[in-house]
């Protein structure tokens, strides 16, 4: 219990626990400002998302994406890069899977694994072009990876519209049975909740993260080109090398989030205008879970649940749900001026000396 | 429909798509300038087609609502001024949460503003289209360029005037310097916090009244995706222009354009060989190429993107 407090009040954890805290409260004012109640609103999110088991089994999912950005995210962050690409990387793992998933016909034991591989290599190779550009070029990859975001868009606009297309449809076919990893009996449990395997997908790539990065030799060296690039290549790492790696890995995690998006819940990708939220949400998983796999596991277990308890709000208390854009806007903003936290932090600390 | 005037709507076209860029452009131009990344140009854009539509909505002026805009751009740069120039916070990160906060809070306030409406209602004072006379009787070019809404005027007046103040004034030669090397600049006595603050907010109204042209000249409202990805092409334009006002403007024109190519292209039936979506790719795929020195070489500002500390060596 000791050692729970412990780490519940180091400061590291402190800076994310206190942001998500004043993100909530930022939010609350912001309704009380719109002339809504926020303990009713914040009443009714928890109340959607706990309240029956379909809702429940509907937050698991809507979790679930989050927990691959969020790694993506973490991944190349570990390594000193900045992966604003999550988003993009994820359309191409939906793409990968959706291409597999609709054109093959296979044994269900072969088709989703390949569907759910190719996913996730569409998404590594789109990570590795930026992780490419940053190593060879010197091109930041925080610009790279804003701009093949929309090319991934619209690659994959194009790709749907004009080969796999569902006749008369802004969307493609249906993947194939066999390519679906639905849990179909874990469903029925909740209500027909959509339920997929690639939750327990999401752990595993969680595991492995904590692998890669602390338990091999690989690892080692990301971190270490994450830490002090010019120390690392006079340890003779190759630095260009782990840089192109880490983007692959990361747009490996995004990839697979968008390939089992599309084989356990929607069975098809539309022609979209905008890109996925899970990609953008990824990085604030990330700030919040400080780059590690347990954090990004919880961020993304927060955010899930305000995003998909966001419906509860407007249902129960009438706030538009756009508010919870504000109140994941903010924690991102308090986490990022973490100096904003740490002043508070000084003051209540300051005050507590003065009482003692 | 013959070729000249086909070319006279394409160039007009052109013109009306660019402005908005070129707002947000120089915008970024101002803020990468004095060392302040700005990927927020989307959410300040956003801010400023909100802020545009709401006050002229009500005050029935487009003038007084293009104006609010730049106002309410300025204020909310503010936030990413605070976070990354004084709490030194990564600048990437606050500018991903100033894109966050301003499509949230937006929507949000349309929805009480308009009894749960997701957009705002239709204007129907916006602004309309001015003729600066003799000039726009030219053949051709006098009605595509020429003839034009005022604020495309008033974007290409403040390209001219960036470059003046940027280049040829004392100011401008401090807001860069704090750019390319802040110590230096502090040891000449130069307030480097205070330069950032005002490249920011300079960035900040500009943003701001790009995407208060968009809802006041295009779309007549604003909803969730009035802006839509501007922010980021203008970006590009920044980029892709060199971090020059000139060149800003140039990429801008350059990606209006290509945009506006699009309804020839489907006119014509010529999407069999130039898809759509493409066309959209076109100025994010270029960006890349010139940043990674396959078309000329961008080189932006030494320590943008970089907090500064006083007395850190």
């Amino acid at each position: 219990m000791n050692k729970v407090l412990k780490f519940f009040t180091k400061e590291s954890s402190l800076v994310p626990i206190l942001a998500i805290i004043m993100g909530l409260l930022f939010g609350a004012l912001v309704m009380l400002i719109g002339g809504y109640n926020p303990l009713l609103a914040y009443y009714s999110l928890f109340k959607k998302v706990f309240g029956d088991l379909y809702n429940f089994g509907e937050t698991i999912r809507q979790i679930t994406p989050l927990i691959f950005t969020g790694l993506s995210v973490a991944f190349a962050f570990r390594t000193g890069l900045f992966n604003i690409g999550a988003a993009g990387q994820f359309v191409m793992g939906s793409l990968g899977a959706v291409i597999i998933g609709t054109q093959l016909s296979l044994p269900a034991y072969i088709h989703a694994p390949l569907a759910i591989i190719v996913g996730g290599l569409f998404g590594a190779l789109w990570g590795a072009i930026s992780g490419y550009l940053k190593a060879k070029r010197g091109v930041h990859e925080v610009i790279t990876t804003i701009m093949l975001n929309w090319i991934a868009l619209y690659l994959s606009n194009y790709v749907i519209y004009n080969y796999l297309r569902a006749k008369g449809q802004q969307r493609t076919e249906f993947i194939k049975d066999t390519a679906s990893i639905s849990f179909d009996w874990l469903s029925e449990l909740f209500g027909f909740a959509r339920l997929h395997s690639g939750t327990i997908l999401a752990i595993i790539a969680a595991l492995a993260f904590y692998l890669i990065l602390w338990k091999t030799k690989q690892g080692f060296e990301l971190r270490a080109v994450g830490f002090n690039p010019h120390a690392s290549e006079y340890a003779g790492m190759n630095v260009s090398k782990n840089i192109i790696k880490a983007m692959f890995i990361g747009g490996l995690f995004a990839g697979l989030g968008g390939a089992v998006e599309v084989l356990g819940v929607f069975k098809y990708q539309v022609i979209s205008a905008a890109l996925p939220n899970a990609g953008f949400d990824g990085i604030a998983v990330a700030l919040i879970g400080a780059n590690t796999p347990l954090g990004v596991i919880f961020g993304s277990i927060l955010f899930g649940v305000l995003t998909y308890g966001a419906a509860g709000m407007k249902l129960g208390a009438g706030v538009p749900i756009e508010v919870i854009r504000v109140v994941i806007a903010s924690v991102i903003f308090f986490v990022a001026a973490s100096g904003i936290v740490k002043y508070i932090l000084a003051l209540f600390q300051r005050k507590k000396k003065e009482v003692l | 429909m013959d070729i000249l005037n086909i070319i006279s709507d394409l160039l007009h076209n052109t013109i009306v798509f660019s402005t908005a860029l070129i707002f947000a452009s120089l915008g970024g131009l101002f803020s990468e300038r004095s060392g302040v990344v700005n990927i927020a140009l989307e959410g300040l854009m956003i801010v400023g087609a909100f802020t545009s539509a709401v006050v002229t909505y009500f005050v029935g002026s487009p003038w007084v609502g293009f104006i609010a805009a730049a106002f309410v751009g300025l204020i909310f740069s503010l936030l990413h001024a605070v976070a990354s120039v004084t709490f030194r916070a990564d600048q990437v990160v606050s500018g991903v949460a100033l894109n966050f906060l301003a499509a949230g809070a937006t929507v949000y306030l349309v929805k009480i503003i308009f009894d749960g409406a997701g957009q705002t209602k239709t204007l129907t004072t916006v602004f309309n289209k001015v003729s600066i006379p003799i000039l726009s009787d030219i053949p051709i070019l006098g009605k595509a360029v020429f003839v034009a809404y005022p604020t495309s005027f008033v974007a290409f007046i403040l390209v001219g005037l960036s470059y003046f103040v940027l280049f040829k004034t004392p100011f401008g030669l401090r807001l860069r310097s704090v750019g390319e090397h802040p110590s230096a600049a502090d040891t000449m006595g130069i307030n480097v916090y205070r330069m950032r603050y005002i490249g920011v907010m300079i960035s900040g109204a500009l943003a701001a009244m790009g995407g208060a042209t968009i809802a006041l000249t295009t779309t007549s409202n604003f909803s969730h995706n009035t802006v839509s990805g501007q922010g980021f092409i203008a970006l590009a334009a920044l980029i892709f222009g060199k971090w020059h006002p000139v060149g800003a403007m140039s990429a801008a024109l350059f990606f209006g354009l290509a945009y506006s190519l699009n309804p020839l292209v489907q006119v014509f039936g010529l999407t069999k060989y130039i898809p759509v979506d493409f066309v959209y790719m076109l100025p994010y795929i270029l960006t890349i190429l010139v940043l990674a020195g396959i078309v000329g070489k961008a080189v932006g500002p030494a320590s943008v993107g970089k907090p500064y500390e006083k007395g850190q060596r």
